[in-house]
């Protein structure tokens, strides 16, 4: 994996150097979550709806063994085999072997950001088979040869401009025509074409079904639909946490997922898949790679409940401020702040810490995770395996010893004071953060135990 | 009633004036304030950077400085918050658990335990409020604009009681402010730009001043205030309260 990945707040930084973009990404994802709010807002139930949902994720993730089995058994019974990966490189060897051994060379896949998370794109194109994405967002970032910055919207970091001149370069459209519809337009014919050409479809999965063996997935684009059914072969990739046990369940999951995503009602499509058409071959493939291990971790294994809604990216002041590249992992925001680490602790150290700790993801999530918590508590593993380095953990223990033994504290205090009413300058320059861009206190002469002591003890 | 005045120490060190009126208005409603003076910090800025590790010298302050009360009261929910949830002691462990379950929020323990109606209190000015994360959603102070369920808060009630005080909604209610703790200096740039976009929403609604519960988050504010020459001053609702 590349080490060398620029920090978090480096990163946020640059992104806010335009900042009528930044405002404009900012509002433009405030607005999903306005669209949102309102939806859950006209289901009185909306709470109780949440507490069911986690109270099914909870289940299944205790008894994820049994139900695995079981989806697999029904799955087979319907005509579709089962293919387990403990690994992206597992996964992205057996979903090569499958298309090998149909001599596939064009494949259309529809969203799935487990194949985001497993790399399949790029490996598929090193053994030669072109994959295209078929979700609006995601052809628009594949162009660019960028990864999606949000899991819903792949292509929020772009604008209609942008969209423009990248089409403009790679499919010959208008330069300058900057008309959403026309660029709509254009790339639909485009994937049209992919569609009735292609020899397999890849989707990923949002459901599967235990008790059924079969699998859901949602767009509001019926992209996966128009692959699957134009191709001969339909290769379904999902991490083992998509599984919830019975059809039953899926109400609560579908009326949940639409609404936190954009604020629909429903998801435009939402397909359910359990056998091959005649003349069809299906596969799904179960992905592990580090899912056991966070199932493992007592104070993590809540984040397994996710169902990819993103509304925790539209909620997070410092998400919508930063942009989804800023969390260099495929998935971004809160919630790919707490998965990150589990697959790599090294490289995600800086993730739980780009988070004011406001705890609006933790409220605005639809299965109820304490993502705030949990980035609260990977903090604290980070810095204990050592991740923190050397300078922070020694000003950490100087500020704890400080901060511990009154009289040190009093008389730093006392001193730090006068040190900066006189000799501002100590503080207001450049190597203080906190005045690069804003005024320091304005120290008073008496600190209030001062005054305590002097006046009323 | 025996009240612990916990002043958390940049409250102590920088406003004063803050503690003043938060022991000023406990008075006024009759309760017997104790300040413990060997009180320091809550640990707070070691264990969100990672370093909960570091603050058992602090739980161990706290505690010998606040057993044996009724209750403790702060005039801040992020500090409270940091107790609630992670005052533990081997060795003192009834001590911290009554602390723990017995420590308040200034306007929290307004409202629900002194259950003051109108501190009579008078503030002729248009003021904006900027609703802290922490006592919002982990001490319950107000709604959230994320759940479903009836609008409350607590701070606006005690504010809608003081004389001639017009109080301005901003259009995003309850978003965080970009303080955050050590993120203020280690995410500088979103930080500042967090800050920035919250004074926006309150200069466009022409307030005079912005308060809210908690000291740091109006510290924050108050530094990108100064340093934009802006007329908007900063003031906690222990001040406005406590104003005649």
């Amino acid at each position: 994996m590349n080490q060398n990945v620029t920090e978090h707040s480096k990163a946020a930084a640059q992104f806010l150097k335009d900042e009528n973009r930044a405002a404009w990404h900012d509002e433009t994802l405030w607005f999903v979550r306005a669209k949102r709010d309102k939806a859950a807002q006209q289901l009185p139930e909306w709470e109780s709806l949440r507490e069911m949902a986690s109270a099914i994720k909870a289940h299944t993730l205790a008894h994820l063994d049994e139900y695995l089995l079981i989806f697999e058994a029904k799955a087979k019974a319907n005509g579709v085999p089962i293919h387990w990966a403990a690994d992206a490189e597992e996964h992205n060897r057996i979903v090569y072997s499958i298309l090998e051994k149909h001599k596939v060379k064009n494949v259309v896949k529809s969203k799935s950001m487990l194949t985001e998370e497993c790399g399949l794109n790029h490996y598929l194109e090193n053994q030669g088979v072109s994959v295209v994405d078929t979700d609006l967002g995601e052809f628009i970032v594949q162009l660019r040869k960028e990864q999606p910055s949000h899991i819903v919207l792949p292509a929020i970091h772009l604008k209609k401009e942008d969209v423009s001149n990248t089409f403009h370069e790679y499919l010959q459209t208008e330069k300058n025509n900057y008309d959403p519809a026309y660029l709509t337009k254009s790339a639909r014919k485009v994937l049209r074409e992919k569609f009735l050409t292609a020899d397999a479809a890849i989707t990923g999965v949002n459901f599967a079904l235990a008790e059924t063996g079969g699998i859901v997935v949602c767009t509001n684009e019926g992209n996966a639909d128009l692959g699957v059914h134009a191709a001969q072969l339909h290769i379904a990739c999902m991490g083992i946490e998509k599984l919830i046990p019975r059809a039953e369940h899926l109400g609560v999951f579908l009326r949940l997922l639409a609404r936190s995503a954009t604020g629909q009602p429903i998801s435009t499509y939402s397909s359910h898949f359990h056998r091959p058409i005649k003349g069809q071959e299906v596969h799904i493939v179960l992905v592990d790679n580090g899912r056991t291990q966070q199932l493992g971790r007592e104070d993590f294994r809540n984040s397994l409940k996710c169902i990819r809604c993103g509304a925790c990216f539209n909620t997070c002041p410092v998400y919508r401020r930063s942009g989804g590249h800023s969390y260099h992992n495929s998935v971004a925001g809160p919630i790919g702040s707490i998965l990150a680490p589990n697959l790599d602790m090294r490289k995600n150290a800086d993730l739980p810490f780009a988070s004011t700790l406001c705890g609006s993801c933790t409220n605005v999530c639809p299965v109820k995770i304490n993502i705030h918590e949990q980035l609260w508590t990977w903090r604290q593993i980070l810095m204990k395996e050592g991740y923190g380095g050397f300078v922070k953990k020694s000003s950490m223990k100087a500020m704890a010893v400080v901060l511990s033994n009154p009289r040190i504290y009093k008389f730093i205090g006392k001193v730090s004071r006068r040190l900066m009413q006189r000799l501002p300058g100590l503080v207001n320059n450049k190597l203080n953060p906190w005045y690069k861009n804003r005024e320091m206190p304005q120290p008073p002469k008496q600190s209030f135990n001062e005054w305590y002591e002097k006046n009323k003890k | 009633m025996k009240v612990a005045l916990f002043i958390p120490c940049y409250i102590d060190q920088f406003y004063p004036q803050v503690a003043f009126a938060t022991l000023q208005l406990l008075e006024k409603i009759g309760c017997e304030v104790h300040y413990p003076m060997n009180q320091t910090c809550c640990g707070q800025p070691m264990a969100n950077a990672g370093y909960a590790s570091l603050t058992n010298g602090c739980n161990k302050n706290f505690i010998q400085n606040f057993s044996g009360f009724d209750y403790i009261v702060s005039p801040s929910g992020s500090c409270v918050v940091h107790i609630k949830e992670h005052l533990y002691a081997e060795q003192k462990g009834k001590e911290a658990a009554f602390i723990r379950n017995n420590i308040y929020e200034l306007t929290e323990f307004l409202t629900d335990i002194a259950k003051v109606e109108n501190l009579g209190a008078h503030f002729p000015h248009k003021v904006g409020l900027h609703i802290s994360c922490h006592g919002q959603r982990m001490l319950g102070l107000s709604s959230m604009s994320e759940r479903v369920g009836p609008d409350f808060s607590k701070a606006e009630r005690l504010l809608n009681e003081v004389k001639e005080l017009q109080l301005v909604k901003t259009a995003r209610v309850d978003e965080c402010c970009g303080f955050g703790g050590t993120f203020c200096v280690t995410e500088e740039a979103v930080s500042v730009r967090m800050g920035q976009d919250r004074i926006r929403e309150h200069e466009r609604n022409d307030v005079e001043y912005i308060t809210g519960g908690d000291v740091s988050c109006l510290m924050h504010l108050e530094g990108i205030l100064k340093r934009k020459k802006s007329e908007i001053k900063v003031v906690h609702i222990a001040e406005i309260l406590n104003a005649q």
